[in-house]
């Protein structure tokens, strides 16, 4: 645990230039969507926007230069878990077809 | 600080000095408390009603269920009573039980804390338990819910005319209560254990609660998003769940049941580590395999989230899922097991005596067990499509709840009543109910494991006369039970004012809780302890007279 | 398994200070950074639960989706990609100030916090009208699930009708109500916290020995945040190419 107060360890200006990724990333995922990829497009979709929340919790909300790892596994395990209710419900409405 | 050295149950009883329940005395020092210790008996009392409230439904129903004929209850009432007897068990008994009354108590004390990292939260949660149920009460008045428990789409969120928003607010607000516990815990120990208290020193209690508050905080808003679904799907017709406007009503049961199965493990779980502190306290030993039984709180807390459909075998979905789920069922087993094979192991040559707490203890341990291998039972779906939706189910989750969280729940609530009170309890009295309770419990669901396995359904009203000799067994169990239930009413409340003066550590019992007065100060410790021993340091321990039973080495 | 040393150890000597004369420190803690790191915790485990809770709506989503994509296809093309991406900028730059508002806390410049408070929630409420806005054209072109909906008589851009089952695009829209209007309640709750702490703010009630609530808030207004940076795509960019 630190013994010293945490600080956000970043510049205004780091902060102002993810801000601007973020908003980059939001004109590429909507450019993206008006290009035919088949089925990757709602990979792209998912995989920018990932991105984009990847940053705000890494930066933003100051995950990465946390004193202690609890924090990431917190977040880690939130998202975990959500990743459990989707894919095992996923199995049983995808293999319902099978015969 | 002061360094607390060796521990030791000299310390005097101290009923005249200020401790948590005579330091103030106004109704106002009580309702806008912030003292975990308050807050525990607060909820005490309000859990405590809402159980013989559900106990009244189950009365009802085992009356009806003496005659084959439906003639006590309507068809349309009888599905009244055991919704409600359910839901009343499920959210607002099983789930705070343990959790609320026990470990809002105790967690704090054992890791030498002054209280809760979040006090005013909790006492919010009291709050927000309190108005659910004030709430549903209030549903009930209004004629009450049909639905089962399970609350199933179509029914509930389409054709029955019962009061299904009123009762899932009040379910979703219990839930909120249940959250704030869960994340209290987690953060008092994370952030708050005494100087030398690692994690491999915690009493098993405490990896118990951490675990449950870990299911609490994942799987409770599931739950709550669900009941919003319904209510929105109900108020505005917006057919999440309706197969005619391309829902699935099997989505519904996904979500249900997606947080309702871990929230067994949230009932159970808690009442492991009060049986963990149990039997480490009636042998005298320290609990076998410390580190398999601490991560096997993890373990069932993580793999309770990956079983879920295993109630919904023959609901619809497919035969590859249902596979998946039953084999991941069986895994969720192992570590329970672990748990039981490591309390038995810790009894072998341990220094053994039968007070009224390790009664219980031994009780949930053969009960627990055989409601857990009936599981199994249920998780192979070659035996589950004949025996859900059976008594057989029925017989199951009772022997877990029941035999398992009950128990657990009364063991602890004796081993810890001088603790809390600063009185003993009558011990003649107490060992008297316990079997009372033992014996009518089994008269109660034995018979009903045979009743579903012959073929009787659940939920219904009516059944062959044939069946009507195990069900009046049961009835008779049952009963029995309510003694069982009732005599500890009467002695524990008469303790308070008659029962012999409780010392600071009247069992010999390891933990911090048992090195502060009995009852404690209102910040538990005059100095926050350091801690310098392993758990369960039952060598170094000299067992109370009391407790010296023949030893059988 | 000995972890790091656990809190309530002897206090840096530099929060020192702090200790003897930190108004907001609660009698039951150590020390103000046992305090800070337990509400830390606190918060983040609440997210989590949000998390978990708009989930259930992300399953039912995803369920759906693959089973009636053309119905959410269409229904997805029936919402302004112009609205909702500059929705998105919106959000994303009241994360920005939130952040530029929490480092203004932290070296107590308590009018450069005021300010960035404020604009937060000035942002916010451009989020909601818009919204409003977007909901009201759904509610003309009777988009709103219920007894008016209507998908039948609703072209696309060339004039034609969209050969959809009317149920289904109805599904989808039930779900982009429920999910919109969930995370909007969200917003409205973030802007009120953010209203009061821009007052408590301006009072002095922040300083770099204590600006917690500031953090925390913080944390819950980025999690809104990133819902919105995962419901726009989905919820608005189904299939815009053909």
């Amino acid at each position: 645990m630190a013994e010293h107060e945490e600080h956000t360890e970043h510049s205004q200006g780091f902060y102002i230039l993810i801000g601007f990724g973020l908003l980059v990333l939001t004109a590429i995922t909507v450019g993206a969507a008006f290009v035919n990829l088949g089925m990757f497009n709602p990979v792209v979709a998912l995989l920018i926007a990932t991105i984009k929340a990847t940053l705000v919790v890494l930066f933003f909300m100051h995950v990465k230069g946390a004193s202690e790892k609890l924090t990431g596994i917190v977040v880690f395990s939130g998202f975990f878990f959500l990743a459990l209710l989707l894919t095992l419900s996923l199995a049983d409405y995808m293999t319902r077809a099978w015969k | 600080m002061a360094t607390t050295a060796i521990p030791s149950n000299q310390a005097p009883a101290a009923p005249k000095t200020l401790n948590y329940l005579n330091n103030g005395h106004t109704l106002k020092s009580w309702l806008l408390t912030t003292d975990h210790k308050r807050i525990a008996l607060l909820y005490l009392i309000s859990v405590s009603i809402f159980f013989f409230l559900g106990g009244i439904f189950a009365m009802l129903i085992r009356l009806e269920l003496l005659t084959p004929e439906g003639d006590l209850l309507s068809a349309d009432n009888y599905n009244k009573a055991f919704t409600e007897h359910g839901m009343i068990m499920v959210f607002f008994f099983l789930i705070p039980v343990v959790p609320a009354i026990l470990g809002n108590f105790l967690v704090p004390l054992m890791i030498g804390a002054k209280d809760l990292a979040f006090p005013r939260i909790n006492l919010l949660s009291w709050y927000l338990y309190v108005t659910a149920g004030l709430l549903f009460l209030h549903c009930l008045l209004r004629g009450g819910v049909d639905t089962g428990w399970t609350f199933y789409s179509p029914y509930a969120t389409e054709y029955t005319n019962t009061n299904i928003v009123e009762a899932g607010l009040a379910v979703f607000i219990a839930g909120f209560s249940s959250i704030f516990t869960g994340l209290n815990f987690i953060v008092t120990v994370h952030r708050m254990r005494a100087p030398g208290l690692t994690w491999d020193r915690l009493p098993l209690f405490i990896w118990a609660n951490y675990a449950t508050s870990l299911i609490m905080i994942l799987g409770t808003p599931v739950i709550a998003i669900t009941i919003v679904l319904v209510a929105v799907e109900r108020l505005f017709h917006l057919g999440i769940f309706d197969p005619r406007l391309g829902g699935d009503p099997l989505l519904f049961q996904h979500l249900f049941w997606f947080y309702s199965h871990p929230a067994v493990y949230i009932m159970i779980l808690p009442s492991m580590g009060v049986i963990s502190e149990l039997i480490a306290c009636f042998a005298r030993k320290r609990i076998f395999g410390y580190n398999f039984v601490a991560l096997s709180s993890i373990a069932i807390a993580v793999f309770g989230f990956l079983v879920w459909a295993h109630h919904m075998f023959v609901a619809g979905i497919s035969l590859y899922a249902a596979m998946m789920f039953s084999f991941l069922s069986f895994s969720v087993g192992v570590p329970s097991a672990v748990k039981v094979f490591n309390w038995t192991a810790t009894l072998y040559k341990g220094s053994i005596s039968y007070a009224t707490p390790m009664l219980y203890a031994f009780g949930f341990i053969g009960l627990f067990t055989i409601g857990g291998l009936t599981g199994l039972m249920l998780a192979t779906i070659g035996i589950d499509v004949h025996m859900t939706d059976t008594y057989f189910v029925v017989a199951h989750f009772h022997y877990v709840m029941v035999g398992g969280v009950l128990m657990g729940y009364l063991g602890g609530l004796h081993f810890w009543w001088p603790k809390i009170t600063g009185r003993m309890y009558p011990e003649a009295w107490a060992r008297l109910s316990a079997m009372f309770v033992f014996v009518g419990f089994n008269l109660t669901f034995f018979p009903q494991f045979i009743l579903g396995q012959v073929g009787m359904p659940r939920r219904y009203w009516q059944y062959p006369p044939e069946f009507q000799v195990l069900n009046v067994l049961s009835t008779a169990g049952a009963s029995v039970l309510a003694v069982g239930y009732l005599l500890p009413m009467i002695y524990l409340l008469w303790s308070l004012k008659y029962g012999p003066i409780a010392s600071a550590n009247p069992w010999g019992a390891a933990g911090l809780e048992w090195q502060t007065t009995s009852p404690p100060p209102t910040f538990n410790f005059d100095e926050t302890p350091v801690v310098t021993w392993e758990a369960y340091n039952y060598d170094e321990i000299p067992a109370p007279k009391e407790l010296e039973a023949p030893v059988a080495h | 398994m000995h972890t790091s040393p656990t809190p309530g150890a002897a206090a840096g000597t530099a929060t020192m200070e702090h200790e003897a004369h930190n108004p907001a420190l609660l009698h039951h803690f150590a020390d103000a950074q046992q305090q800070k790191n337990a509400a830390s915790l606190g918060m983040w485990l609440f997210l989590v639960t949000e998390i978990m809770f708009f989930g259930g709506m992300f399953c039912a989503y995803l369920i759906y989706r693959l089973n009636h994509f053309n119905a959410f296809a269409a229904g997805s093309q029936q919402l302004s990609i112009k609205l909702g991406a500059f929705n998105t900028a919106v959000l994303i730059v009241s994360s920005l100030t939130v952040v530029l508002g929490v480092k203004a806390a932290e070296v107590g410049k308590r009018k450069l916090l005021v300010f960035y408070l404020v604009v937060t929630v000035l942002l916010g409420m451009t989020f909601l009208v818009v919204k409003g806005f977007e909901y009201n054209e759904k509610f003309e072109k009777h988009h709103v699930p219920g007894p008016s909906f209507n998908f039948t008589d609703t072209f696309d851009d060339n004039g034609q009708k969209i050969p959809v089952n009317s149920k289904e695009a109805e599904l989808f829209f039930s779900l982009y109500f429920a999910m919109t209007g969930m995370h909007a309640l969200h917003m409205i709750i973030g802007c009120g916290l953010f209203s009061v702490l821009a007052i408590l703010a301006w009072k002095g009630h922040y300083s770099p020995g204590y600006y917690t609530p500031i953090e925390n808030a913080g944390l819950y207004w980025h999690l809104v945040d990133i819902i919105w940076i995962y419901l726009f795509p989905l919820l608005y960019l189904i299939s815009r190419h053909s």
